[in-house]
């Protein structure tokens, strides 16, 4: 008798626990959720906003006056020829510290150095770039506010991410691999080059991607050396003026971004900019998450076919 | 050169300052190795550059600033006006709105990240997890800009459905929308925490006929908690760093508030109204964004070091 009484209190017990299981279960749904709704949110206002502003004059039109005729046309073409300058300065560098951190570093106090001050810089705030860039670039070394200026600091901002990726896909290479290629008498240096460096470019290609993804949605930074608004000129086409010295004349250039296309229309107060915002943002968005899903994609089929 | 036949072995007699072709490559590949190797470390040099630089210029700005105005005045005045006839340069508001509208963010993305990180390392199938995880991070790619136009033009229209006197722009709407932000660091780093627990403490907390919800709480999150905290002040330093939704959403005005309902500057939006206007460099107005940018540095210093110290404790308890 009494020991019936017993199993059911422990069944009882077991269902409560089971319920609290249960309910976690769904709490976590309903966080996740929130996450989902808001990003569904935010996705949807932006196309009920911006879709109808969408047409082929939005993208060949530079900024106006008049809501309905302004277009993007600068702001595309300033952050393509800022990308160029940020993927020319993050790439070489941020690979070429990953390789050295990982087969080159001998263990001691400078690589100790170097790695806090990658790992410190990948949380600094993006708007302390933005005076770094104002007070160094821009009045130490006179490069005005110009698109060389900008692709620069994002280059430094986005350096940790691509160092970390480096030595993420470097570090997963098997030691065997270096031993195989050593055994043969190829030098550290072609061990690198022809075996390191080839087996983990997809890895590094995702933190590139991630990177650019980052920079180009970039605001505060390059707001704060001093962009302009309004621009209504295009740079000067890369690879176009006077050889040799004029090839480079389009990286002095003065320059808009997107982002800062997108801040000016939606702090001003009429609806209609807002509609433009809308437009731009959208542009915007589908571009990062592209570029984030192509990331993605890539360390997906990375982590899938690669089986040493 | 000349050589000498024995039988079948030829000895080469080879005279002392001769070298080889081959080790005359060799020596010229090891020049090369060299030149490669200090291109690299130049390479990897550059981030302890970027970091002296970044401490150079905001010391450098800051130093001519406290020479204008003093430390204590600086801490303790109430009023920040530095554009204003008359000036005052207290940092307090810029603290205080910075301070209010991290708070809020965090009072979203800290539990809701929390709950996300268990539910994905303990609870989640497989499928939910290969598409929560993508998908949280393209949530923490989305570009700033955008999120700043969201809390604006979405969430204050919503808010003030609800709280009719709620002024256009106001700290609780950006909080807001920087704690879904900032939920993808919290889960992720979180929950990488929580893998890293070894499997075996999960396994004797089931054979004690714990269930996953107890063994989650009780065991897997206190053996991961370093880890978690450490999530938790990366939170803090992004919310405290982050510039544009504060920027577009909670307006440009200093007010030294501690009411989210309230529209306030922080210290980023101060930097963000300032660089839009056009001071002369070397103005004392130019030089104020240096010194809030130097508080600003120091802020995330603290926090991001404390937090990776924390994360380290947990990769070694294991």
């Amino acid at each position: 008798m009494g020991e019936a009484v017993k199993v059911r209190e422990i069944r009882a017990m077991i269902a409560a626990r089971k319920r609290w299981d249960f309910a976690f279960g769904v709490v976590g749904m309903l966080a996740l959720m929130v996450g989902v709704l808001t990003f569904a949110a935010l996705f949807v206002e932006m196309i009920v906003e911006g879709a109808p502003r969408l047409s082929w004059d939005f993208f060949t039109q530079f900024p106006s006056r008049k809501p309905d005729q302004a277009g993007i046309l600068s702001a595309w073409v300033g952050s393509t020829l800022v990308m160029l300058v940020t993927a020319a300065t993050a790439v070489p560098l941020g690979v070429g510290a990953g390789v050295y951190l990982e087969e080159y570093a001998p263990r001691n106090w400078i690589t100790d150095l170097i790695e806090i001050n990658v790992t410190n810089l990948a949380g600094v705030p993006s708007i302390v770039y933005g005076l770094l860039a104002l007070g160094l670039f821009v009045y130490g070394f006179g490069l005005g506010q110009s698109i060389l200026t900008a692709g620069l600091t994002l280059g430094l901002l986005i350096l940790p991410v691509v160092i970390v990726a480096t030595r993420e896909a470097i570090r997963s290479i098997p030691a065997a691999i270096r031993e195989g290629a050593y055994a043969l008498g190829a030098t550290k240096w072609q061990t690198t080059a022809d075996h390191i460096l080839p087996y983990s470019l997809a890895g590094i290609m995702t933190g590139i991607i991630i990177g650019m993804a980052r920079a180009i949605g970039e605001t505060a930074p390059v707001i704060t050396i001093g962009a302009l608004t309004f621009i209504a000129f295009l740079p000067q086409a890369p690879l176009t003026g006077d050889p040799p010295a004029g090839l480079l004349d389009w990286v002095m250039s003065p320059f808009t971004v997107m982002p800062i296309q997108m801040f000016n229309w939606t702090s001003r107060p009429e609806a209609a900019f807002h509609q433009n915002a809308a437009a731009a943002g959208l542009v915007l968005v589908v571009m990062t998450l592209s570029m984030n899903a192509l990331a993605i994609y890539i360390r997906y089929r990375l982590r899938r076919n690669i089986k040493w | 050169m000349t050589s000498l036949s024995r039988g079948k072995y030829r000895i080469e007699i080879v005279p002392d300052h001769f070298v080889s072709d081959r080790l005359a490559r060799r020596q010229l590949r090891h020049v090369k190795e060299r030149i490669i190797e200090l291109l690299l470390f130049l390479a990897a040099f550059v981030s302890v550059v970027t970091t002296v630089g970044i401490v150079v210029i905001l010391v450098r700005e800051s130093y001519v600033f406290f020479q204008a105005v003093s430390l204590w005045a600086f801490l303790t005045d109430s009023q920040w006006t530095p554009l204003f006839a008359d000036a005052h340069y207290g940092i307090q508001p810029l603290l205080a709105g910075t301070l209010v509208s991290s708070t809020v963010a965090l009072l979203v993305a800290i539990p809701l990240g929390t709950v996300i990180a268990i539910y994905l390392s303990e609870f989640a199938p497989f499928t939910v997890r290969e598409v929560a995880k993508p998908f949280l991070e393209m949530l923490g790619g989305v570009p700033t800009i955008v999120y700043g136009y969201f809390a604006l033009l979405f969430v204050t229209p919503l808010l003030q459905k609800i709280f009719p006197e709620l002024p256009g722009f106001n700290l609780l709407s950006a909080g807001l929308v920087m704690g879904i932000m900032i939920i993808p660091y919290v889960s992720s780093v979180s929950e990488d925490a929580m893998r890293a627990v070894p499997m075996a403490l999960r396994e004797g907390s089931y054979a004690m006929g714990a269930t996953r919800f107890q063994t989650a709480v009780r065991v897997v999150t206190p053996a991961a908690f370093s880890g978690i905290a450490a999530a938790y002040i990366l939170g803090i330093s992004r919310a405290v760093g982050e510039t544009m939704i504060l920027a577009v959403a909670a307006g440009m005005q200093p007010n030294l508030t501690w009411n989210p309902m309230e529209p306030a500057a922080t210290i980023t939006a101060y930097i963000v109204q300032v660089a839009l206007g056009d001071l002369p460099h070397g103005s004392i107005g130019y030089q104020t964004i240096f010194a809030a940018g130097l508080v600003l540095a120091l802020l995330t210093l603290v926090f991001n070091a404390l937090g990776h110290m924390l994360r380290k404790r947990y990769r070694q308890a294991y």
